[in-house]
């Protein structure tokens, strides 16, 4: 323990477990899959993590804020379909490229107003998250069938898809859109006073209640938030598939929460953070791309990351009780 | 001494209703500029409810609050506060996961452009605040770290971050050791002499006789008369409280003692306590007595296996036992009530009937069933034993009186009619009427011939219940005393770690 204890990169990565992980399966695959290493095959896992990792800023947001969020993934598929179906409405068709614009504003919109909708119930009523948004799940999945009549809609503007192909210099602009979210979250939770209350609230509401913050409007600033990104997420998604499907997101709520928990945020609220949760979805990111190049069958990763998920947890829970003077509680 | 009489606060025929309780049924009280008003009354009377009126926490049914003379209405913590009313919470109101400086300005963190906090300040603001404290930790730690003292401290710093015209410090001294008393008092005389008016809730007469100016009961949330300091005495007050004198005479001579039922021999836990050795007879109880972070808690904790103990050896009726977890200890017939009710004592959403019953409940089937009417009978006896209030059984827990819960979680335990039974911090928080019945309790067990070990921070505690004394300091046991032997002077000397002297 105390030799670990002083040196100061040892000691963060016991703050940070996901991280050694992160670092152990890099050079794994690095060592063991080839073109892992290649630079291309990086670009290529921050654009794949950045799917799952625009929404799992958002749900790190909403779970230390002591609520969860499973209509992620529909809300998704929602953004996705308006944002490919508008573009070809009639009344842009003589708007060339900038046909996309409305109709990225709209689906961005729609994910912003699932999210106010879910965290105004959350706020006013008082059912517990979880409640609620699994019923949004259903419902907002239900209307993205109504919307696109059970059929994928194919984007019909090729400036669309050749959105995700572009680069800033060397770097994917969605790697780039990405990389500025996690700072701009980062930033928010770790400096604003909205980001300190929302620990506060998740913390303890009680406390939070008596010192005079109000819950409420935090609880639905970061929904909105969540519904915002996920939105994004949707986008930009469908700008790399050209298309949007109805089933599109599905599950990805399970893998947003698994990533944000091995990221060391906890689900009952007032505890995690942003570098956690990237640490978090880079594993995912590396475990699935690496196991891909190494043609290990996709089921094995569910097995992997269920089984790093529990171990991931069972350490955090040995190092915290060891700090606290050997309790057993 | 004259004293400005213009109230700087004052409070106009307060009723609160709860469901099923009055809680506070047409209650004036005023605080002057410059004093410090006293508010007392037994568990449940409804002080913490008419200072959380008062702090914007609840809405008052009906009566009016006063503040330099003019009506105004607070309807939340925020605006108490803008009209200078700090309220520092019964039980720690506190975010465990965030730094002592967030904490102290929770809810009004001081703020820079874009909505960003503004560190510096905050760090710079909060030190200072915690030097005047003469705390020894930084506002940077995580409160989570801290001791319950500690975070007491963080909580009492609270009432400094604004020009106050009116705290209030609901029981402040329930977790602290004697040297932050000190500490507290002086701030608080310190807020007096620049005119703050301090409203005072304890339950301890010597703090409230040394303390206050003027001295306010309620009872059954009625308001009950307000005397001043100078010209009453304990027993005045007490019987306006309860209805009755209180007997405060030591128990009589000891009576016949059993076998050795639990001892512990060279018990260490570095770096909490070393080379504890002790031991406990039926019908006996055996006082600990020492300041508080003395390694009393941390003995109690691993004798009722919540920690591996490093070294030494456990004996119950003779045995050598290893005591792995609290189900082996419960097994092992011992029993311990811990010193922070609210987290380790109850399931809060729970209702008070289960909450005693839980530890029990197995062995209270019938068939294949829990047994209602047992369980209700078993709440009966120690809610009457006890004077517990609650309208029925069926209140949850989480909205008892801070005293009431604690009453809660020593009945769970007495039901349970353990053999060696562990008390820590018995009536912390606990009026002086139920004060004496638990003490008579504590003796009645221990004449059934159960052991019993009581940890206190009370003097006056210890001298009442105990038939032997441990004095500890440090981690340390620095002397044993019988209770012919014990004076307020040698156990004095003893806790703060001057040996007695020793004669060659
Ligand atoms: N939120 C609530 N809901 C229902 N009943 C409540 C609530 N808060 C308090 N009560 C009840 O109101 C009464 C007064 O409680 P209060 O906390 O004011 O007592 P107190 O005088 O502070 O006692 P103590 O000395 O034990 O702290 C109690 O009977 C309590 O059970
Ligand atoms: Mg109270």
């Amino acid at each position: 323990m105390s030799m670990f204890s002083n040196n100061p990169a040892l000691r963060w990565l016991m703050h940070n477990p996901i991280w050694g992980f992160v670092l152990l399966i890099f050079v794994f695959f690095s060592l063991s899959a080839d073109h892992f290493f290649d630079a291309r095959n990086l670009q290529n896992i921050v654009v794949q993590t950045s799917t799952i990792g625009l929404i799992a800023l958002g749900m790190t947001l909403v779970m230390i804020n002591g609520n969860i969020d499973l209509s992620v993934g529909a809300t998704l598929a929602l953004a996705a379909a308006f944002a490919v179906d508008v573009q070809s409405w009639a009344a842009f068709a003589t708007w060339g490229n900038w046909q996309i614009l409305p109709a990225v504003c709209l689906a961005l919109l729609a994910g912003i107003a699932m999210g106010a909708i879910n965290g105004f119930i959350v706020w006013k009523t008082g059912v517990d998250a979880f409640i609620v948004t699994l019923g949004a799940m259903l419902g907002i999945r239900g209307l993205v069938f109504v919307y696109t009549g059970e059929q994928s809609f194919y984007a019909a503007n090729f400036a669309y898809s050749d959105f995700s192909m572009m680069s800033l210099g060397p770097f994917p602009v969605l790697a780039v859109i990405f990389v500025l979210a996690v700072i701009a979250v980062h930033w928010l939770l770790s400096r604003t006073v909205h980001g300190r209350n929302t620990y506060a609230v998740g913390g303890n509401r009680e406390a939070a209640v008596n010192a005079g913050i109000r819950v409420g409007p935090h609880m639905m600033i970061n929904f909105m938030l969540i519904g915002f990104l996920a939105a994004l997420s949707g986008v930009l998604l469908s700008t790399q598939m050209g298309a949007a499907t109805p089933n599109l997101g599905r599950d990805y709520e399970l893998w947003v929460i698994t990533a944000v928990v091995l990221g060391g945020t906890k689900l009952t609220g007032g505890k995690g953070d942003i570098i956690g949760t990237l640490g978090g979805v880079l594993a995912i990111g590396i475990l699935r791309n690496g196991m891909n190049l190494m043609q290990v069958p996709a089921f094995y990763v569910y097995v992997i990351l269920g089984s790093i998920l529990i171990a991931v947890l069972f350490l955090d829970k040995r190092f915290n009780r060891t700090q606290n003077g050997g309790l057993r509680l | 001494m004259t004293m400005p009489h213009t109230p700087a606060l004052q409070l106009q025929g307060i009723v609160k209703t709860f469901p099923g309780v009055r809680a506070l049924d047409g209650v004036d009280f005023d605080v002057r500029p410059g004093e410090v008003h006293a508010l007392l009354g037994e568990n449940g009377a409804g002080k913490s409810t008419l200072m959380k009126v008062l702090a914007g926490m609840y809405q008052p049914n009906e009566g009016r609050i006063l503040i330099g003379g003019k009506t105004v209405a607070i309807r939340n913590p925020i605006e108490a506060k803008a009209q200078g009313v700090v309220l520092i919470h019964q039980e720690l109101s506190l975010v465990p996961e965030m730094s002592a400086a967030e904490n102290i300005y929770l809810g009004e963190l001081p703020r820079k452009s874009l909505g960003r906090v503004d560190w510096k300040t905050l760090f710079a603001k909060s030190n200072a605040i915690l030097e005047r404290l003469k705390c020894r930790f930084r506002a940077e730690v995580t409160v989570a770290n801290l001791s319950i003292a500690n975070q007491q401290m963080v909580e009492i710093a609270r009432a400094l971050t604004v020009d106050a015209r009116v705290v209030v410090f609901d029981e402040p001294t329930a977790s602290l050791t004697d040297a932050e008393k000190v500490v507290l008092f002086d701030i608080i005389t310190d807020l007096k002499a620049q005119g703050v008016g301090i409203v005072y809730i304890s339950h301890r007469m010597d703090e409230i006789f040394t303390l206050s100016d003027r001295i306010t009961v309620l009872r059954d949330g009625q308001y009950r008369g307000t005397l001043d300091t100078a010209a009453t005495n304990e027993d005045e007050v007490t019987r306006l409280m309860i209805g009755r004198s209180l007997d405060l005479t030591r128990h009589e001579a000891p009576p016949e003692f059993g076998k050795t039922m639990l001892e512990v021999r060279n018990l260490s836990c570095a770096p909490l306590f070393r080379d504890i050795s002790f031991s406990v007879r039926a019908g006996e109880v055996v006082g600990f007595y020492g300041l508080v972070g003395a390694g009393r808690t941390e003995i109690a904790e691993t004798l009722f296996g919540l920690r591996s103990p490093s070294a030494g050896e456990i004996l119950v009726d003779g045995q050598p036992v290893q005591i792995t977890n609290p189900r082996a200890a419960i097994a092992l017939g011992i029993s311990l009530v811990p010193e922070n009710r609210k987290e380790q004592g109850l399931v809060l959403h729970m209702n008070c009937r289960d909450n005693m019953t839980l530890p029990q409940v197995q062995d209270l089937t019938s068939g294949p069933f829990i047994s209602n009417g047992a369980e209700i009978a078993i709440f009966d006896q120690y809610r009457d034993r006890l004077a517990i209030k609650t309208p029925s059984w069926k209140q949850s827990a989480s909205v008892l009186s801070g005293g009431n819960q604690q009453k809660i979680v020593i009945g769970k335990w007495l039901s349970m009619q353990p053999r060696v039974l562990i008390v820590d911090e018995p009536t912390r928080g606990i009026d002086v009427g139920s004060k004496s019945e638990i003490h008579t309790l504590l003796r009645e067990l221990a004449a059934q011939g159960y052991a019993v070990i009581v940890i206190s921070s009370e003097m006056p505690e210890v001298l009442r219940v105990s038939d032997r004394i441990v004095a500890m300091y440090n981690g340390r046991i620095m002397r044993e005393f019988d209770i012919s032997e014990v004076t307020e002077d040698n156990l004095v000397q003893a806790i703060s770690g001057i040996k007695a002297e020793e004669v060659a």
